[in-house]
This record gives structure tokens, sequence and C-alpha cells, in this order.
């Protein structure tokens, strides 16, 4: 990344070949004061880097089948922990001879998935009906069971990666068409509709999550017939789809601002209905613009799945959580090795979304400028 | 499209028959439909709410707020004990809430206008540095900070006896940090009474120096002399009238420290989560503020003879500014909102004692619930409200 410079001055002429020695000149030690910040900010590094990388790779302890190969002094993180308890933080309970559905139902949406993601793989329309629709059918009948041939698996055996999943993928299936309706609705003419969005919107906006989740498992059951009380996980995900779902509609409603009124009036001079104007003109083009907007609503909703495991459902975090309570793997620096690998997967799957929605953004600006 | 011709339109339209072609007819059908679905879906739910509270045996109404709690909160900013009522153990779980939320606002605008600024040195370590920080940040869910400093760092330390000790008066044991606490004693008055005087003086100096700078183009000091005016003047009538006030530094007894300002480590974790969390975010916002002032309005302040801090301060903020603060004002929510995380780490804020602990109590969902998210609702509405009207005042005043 170019450095951007917000002193203001010309840049220099590209010269054809800067050596390293003029680099650092120029970039961290141009004057007395930058030069003061150079030194303080490597004294910061020498701080806390080489203590980091001690903990997590030199002392680290990397092979092992018990909690006595962590013990002792000057030893680092304690990665058989890991190891050992990789199957409860990606599936949880799941019963282990029943775990080959889990594991289709990963593979299948890894290849729906990635398709679906390369701009210029054939068959878009087709790929996004089957992720958004189709796919979600088929994961649910998997893991959940209940067919004949294959044996039900209650959502209270399901927990880990899974479960991050199934909550973080409900909520951007259910949240993307649900907050586009909510959207056309706030921009309605009509009066009642747009009241009804508006208050839906802003309610959910207004309080925190922790709340909706706690609405879902405990106030939800009263509001319901009796007997009718669907199980914790799916009020979880009702919860967690309605509020992503107002959040989604905000960031629509971005995109549908940038469109000029123009296009939705020409669309309707040409004789198309309300619903064929929005769908093929406005949508299309609003959607385009607010991309990443959309992607940065599903890593927050990504990151707001950890907050199921406070209503008693167990995501990878609450699966990780848990597991530091197991006697047989309680060495001091246990909780430390395990909060850093659950914030590297986390990390991963974050840090790829914002770089994809930043790939799209500039994609989408070249095409602009073309 | 001509005038006329709109007119045209609307006459054909009101003249359509009442039938399904007439736009008026189908907006009215849409809305009635809509309007009957959620009356008939509000009045399904109170009224399954009904039978299922007298089945189930659960009481309904407000009354319960007025019962004795019966259970203990380790942090409380009012008096409260065992028999206080619940609805005084709201009261303390609002504080605590608020005090976290405004802590947490400030540390994170500070921090977060830090990293933004230090994303742009023109410094490239630092540049970075900065960068780095932000990406790693914000891509970690928050609940796995708050459980990394208070599980994993914060509990683990060691006990009063090996407290550490990173500053002077400044403890860091496994019961929390704490901090020397300021002690008042006589002669408060004449101190407190300087020290509003040395303001309201210093903002009469600065009006007039502003005035006067309008009718003759004279600078003056104003800030410094501000400054001066309120470290000087307090700082006298502290010698004068026998140094009235001290810090109190905490002291080993037989078992733990007594005295001194100690926060809860769960209080301590929480902040430090929510301030980093959200400095990241913070800081992208005001970097993004600061990009989007053009090149030219820096030029064309240079050429105008300003000088470079001048520049920053009366060009390149008030610009920034007008981009920053609504981004701002959803981050300052967010985190208002997030300290509801509070309850993973058992910090005792609204959602914790309120829609945990006494939820649990009384088993009144509905109540409780309902008056949680009132809570929030209106601690949003208020900052909002707060922001907009920061936001109107700095926005462009358009002539």
């Amino acid at each position: 990344m170019a450095m951007e410079d917000v002193t203001g001055r010309p840049r220099p002429p590209m010269r054809s070949r800067i050596s390293p020695v003029d680099w650092a000149r120029r970039n961290l030690f141009s004057s007395v004061g930058n030069t003061a910040l150079t030194l303080f900010c490597l004294w910061l590094l020498w701080l806390a880097v080489p203590p980091f990388l001690d903990f997590t790779i030199f002392s680290a302890v990397w092979t092992g089948a018990t909690r006595e190969v962590c013990l002792g002094p000057d030893k680092g993180a304690c990665w058989p922990l890991v190891w050992a308890n990789l199957g409860q933080f990606i599936y949880g309970r799941y019963p282990e001879d029943e775990i080959w559905r889990v594991n289709v139902v990963f593979a299948l949406g890894f290849a729906a998935i990635v398709p679906a993601l390369i701009p210029s793989a054939p068959a878009k329309r087709f790929n996004l009906i089957f992720l958004l629709v189709i796919y979600p059918l088929i994961a649910l009948v998997l893991l959940a069971g209940d067919r004949p041939g294959l044996r039900p698996v209650p959502t209270s055996e399901w927990g880990g990666l899974l479960v991050t999943l199934v909550v973080a993928l409900t909520g951007i299936v259910v949240s993307l068409p649900l907050g586009i309706v909510l959207a056309l609705g706030r921009r309605s003419s009509m009066p009642a509709i747009r009241t009804v969005c508006i208050v839906f919107i802003e309610f959910w906006r207004g309080v925190p999550l922790i709340t909706v989740l706690f609405m879902a498992s405990v106030m939800l059951p009263l509001f319901l017939p009796e007997g009718m009380s669907p199980d914790n996980l799916l009020r979880c995900l009702v919860g967690v789809a309605l509020f992503s779902s107002a959040y989604m509609a905000e960031v629509v409603r971005g995109g549908l601002q940038a469109i000029p009124a123009g296009q939705y009036e020409a669309a309707r001079a040409t004789g198309l209905t309300y619903w064929q104007a929005m769908g093929l003109v406005v949508l299309p083009q609003a959607l385009r613009h607010v991309i990443p907007g959309i992607v940065n609503t599903f890593i927050g909703l990504f990151k707001d799945t950890t907050l199921v495991l406070i209503v008693g459902i167990f995501d990878l975090l609450g699966q990780v959580r848990a597991q530091l309570s197991d006697p047989s793997w309680t060495v001091p620096q246990g909780a430390l090795t395990a909060y850093i690998f659950a914030a590297l997967v986390y990390w991963v799957f974050c840090f790829g979304m914002s770089q994809y929605s930043n790939f799209m953004e500039r994609r989408l600006n070249t095409s602009r400028e073309r | 499209m001509s005038m006329g011709q709109g007119h045209k339109d609307h006459r054909a339209r009101s003249a359509a028959p009442l039938g399904w072609n007439n736009p008026r007819v189908r907006s009215f059908v849409y809305q009635a439909a809509v309007l009957i679905a959620v009356i008939v879906t509000v009045w399904f739910f109170a009224a399954t709410a009904q039978e299922n509270l007298e089945r189930l045996n659960i009481s309904s109404g407000f009354g319960f707020l007025d019962n004795t709690a019966g259970f203990g909160i380790i942090q409380t900013l009012i008096p409260y004990s065992e028999q206080s009522s619940y609805a005084r153990a709201f009261f303390v779980g609002l504080l605590n809430t608020l005090i976290v939320a405004v802590i947490g606002i400030v540390f994170a605008t500070l921090l977060g206008f830090l990293i933004g600024v230090l994303r742009l040195s023109n410094n490239w370590l630092i540049a970075k540095l900065a960068a780095a920080y932000v990406e790693v940040m914000r891509n970690i869910p928050l609940l796995l900070h708050l459980f990394f400093w208070y599980f994993a760092v914060l509990r683990p330390l060691p006990g009063p006896d090996e407290s550490l000790n990173p500053l002077p008066g400044i403890l860091l044991n496994n019961r929390g940090l704490i901090l020397p606490a300021p002690v008042f004693d006589s002669g408060l008055i004449a101190f407190l009474a300087a020290f509003v005087l040395a303001i309201a003086g210093g903002i009469a100096l600065i009006f007039w120096a502003r005035k006067r700078q309008r009718d003759t183009g004279q600078l003056f000091p104003a800030w410094r002399v501000f400054a001066a005016l309120v470290v000087i003047l307090p700082a006298l009538t502290w010698l004068v009238a026998g140094a009235p006030f001290h810090l109190e530094f905490a002291e080993k007894g037989a078992f733990d420290y007594t005295g001194g300002m100690r926060l809860l480590p769960e209080f301590v974790a929480l902040v430090l989560g929510l301030t980093l969390y959200t400095a990241a975010f913070i800081g992208e916002i005001v970097r993004a503020g600061i990009l989007s002032v053009g090149k030219g309005q820096r030029e064309a302040a240079a050429s105008l003879g300003l000088k470079e801090g001048t520049t920053l301060r009366l060009v390149i903020i008030p610009q920034a500014l007008r981009l920053i603060i609504p981004p701002l004002t959803s981050q300052i929510l967010n985190l208002t909102k997030n300290s509801s995380l509070a309850v993973a780490i058992a910090y005792p804020d609204l959602v914790a004692v309120f829609a945990g602990t006494v939820l649990n109590q009384t088993g009144q969902a509905i109540e409780v619930i309902a008056i949680t998210m009132a809570v929030y609702l209106t601690l949003s509405l208020l900052t909002s409200l707060a922001m907009n009207w920061y936001n109107a005042r700095i926005a462009l005043k358009e002539r």
C-alpha cells in the first residue's frame, strides 16, 4: 500500500531505483521527531513481539497426549490441548458416527460458496439460488436428520464451529431478503407500511443483541401456545435473523438512496410494475453500490454469533470455554492458549471476508471509472 | 414531463373507477392488510401470553419492583444491600452500565482518534503498526476480547501478596486494579470556587478575544491564558488553604490492601475490551474523515499563510468532523449496547443484574425484558439526539 500523504507536500519525483537506505531515511528518519517515533515503535515491538512469539511458537509445547507435557516452568502455549479437543471445537457433541453428515454439509457449502465469490465463475444465478435456497434445506435435513435413514440429532448435541456457521449462515440467508423488503418498505409512499417498517428497524437497532437473545430464550415461550415452543437454537436463530435484518435494511436503504429517482421513473414509464422496476432496474444497481456494507454486516453478524453462548448454546467460543473446565486438560496457560486459538479462527474468517469486500470494492470502482 | 401533464394525470387518477386498477384503492388495501396483520399478530401473542401466565401461575404487573431483592451486588455506586428492593437493584445495574459506557466512550474516542491519525502518519513504521492494530482488533469478536482480558489475563494474576506494581501507587492483582484515591479535606470549598472562577473567567476571556479579533483583527492567545488561569488560580488557593485534598495510597493490611480506589477485575476487563475493540472502528472512521478533506483545502490554507497547526485546527478538522460525527455516533451507540456483554464476565451491569438475577428470581420475563429493552432504547435515543444536535451545530451552514 502506498503511503497516504496528509502533509500535502508534493511527492518527490519517482526515481528509477531507491536504495533501502534512502527508503529508510525518507520513511522512518525524515526528521528528529520521526526518528524518535520510529525508535519508540521499535522499542514497543521489542517489548511485545519476542515474548508473544516465544509463548506461541518457541517455548510452546507442540505434541503430547496428556496435560502433563504442558506442566512445568517456562512452558509456552499448550497446543496439545487444542489438538486433543479439535473434534469438540468443530462438531461439539455431535454423535461420532454421524459426523460424516456435518462433513458433507461443510464440503457442499464450500463447493457452493467458492464459485459464488469468484466474479467470473459461470452460472451465477443458479449458484446463488442453490446457495441461498436449496443448500440451507439440504443442510437442515442432513444435520437434523429426522428423515428415513437418518438418525435424528437434536440441536442440543450440535456445537462448536458447526453452530457458529449455522447461526451465521441462517442470519445471512434470512437477513438479506428481509432487509431488502424492510428497506423498500421504509421508502414506501404508503404511510402505514412506512411506519411499521421504521418502528421495526429502529426497535431492533436500538436494543443490544443480548437482550434479543434473552427475549428469544426466556420470553418467547410465554408468547407461544403450549407445546409449540421450538427448541432453544431455533429461537435464537429467529432472534439473530430479525436483529441482523434491521441492520441489513439500513445498509440497503443507503444503496437505494444513491440511485437517482429518474431510474425508477423511467422504469415505470416503460410500463414495468413496481416490483419489476425495483427487481430489474433499481435493486441491481443499489445492491452493487453497497456490497462492502453488506459484507461488513455479515462480518458483524459472524462476530455476534458468539453471543449465543450466553443463553447456553455452545458455539465455537462456548465450546472452547467449556473445554477449559475439563480437569484432564487444566494447565495454567490453558486459557491463554485456547483463546489465542479461537481468536485466530475468528480472525481468519472475518479478515477473509473484509479482504473480499475490499476486492469487490476495487472491482466495482474500476468498472465505474471505465 | 410538464406540470400540465402531471395535473391531467392526477385528475385522471382521481376520476378512475374505484376498482383494483385505481392506485389509491390498491394503496389503501395494502396498508389495511399490513395493519390488520400487525394487529392480529400482537393480539395473538398477547392472548397467548395471558393464557400462559395464568396456566403457569406467574404473576404479572410491576408490583415486584418493591419486593426485597435478597442478593448482593459486587459493585454498587449507590447504597445497596440485600434488603433493598428490586427497583434499587435495577438502578444499581443501570448506573454500572452507564459508568462503563461513559468511561469506555471517552477512552475509545481518544484512542480511536490517535489510531486514525497515526495510520496517516508519514512514518512508515507507525502507520503500519496502527493498520495492524485495526486489522487485528476489529476482526476478533468482542466477547473473545472480554474473555481474553478477564479469564486469560486478569484472573490468573497473582494474589494481593505478590501484587504487580507497574507504576508508583498503582497495584494490580487478581482482586482488581487499585489506584490512589483523591481525598478531600476542609478548605475544599475555596479550592472548588477558585476552580469554577478560573473556568468562568477563562470563558469570558475567550469571548472577549473573539470579539476583539472580529473588530480589530488582533489576535490574543486566549487559550493559553485560559489554561494558565485554570492551573494557577486553583494552585494558589490550594497552597493558601493548606492542601485541601491529597491522594490516598493503598496500604497493605493483614490479608489485602485497604484504602485507595479499587476497580474490580470485571470492570477493568470490560473497559479494556470495549475500548480496544471500539477504538479500531473509530480509528477507521477518523482516517476516512481526514482523507475526505481535499488536498486543495490544505494548499489554499497554506497559500493564505496559515501555519500547519492552525490549518489543522481551523481548516482540516472542522471539515473532517462533518464526516466523522455520524458514524462516530453509531459507534458510541454500539459501545453502549455492547456493554451488555458484561453479563458474560459477571460484571453487574443492567443485563446481568436485572435481566439475569432479577428475572431468575421473579420469573416475570415479560416485564423485566421489556424494561431492559426500554432502557437501551431510551439510551440510544438520547445519544442520537445529543449527537444530532452536535452534528447540526458543526454541519455546513449553507446560506
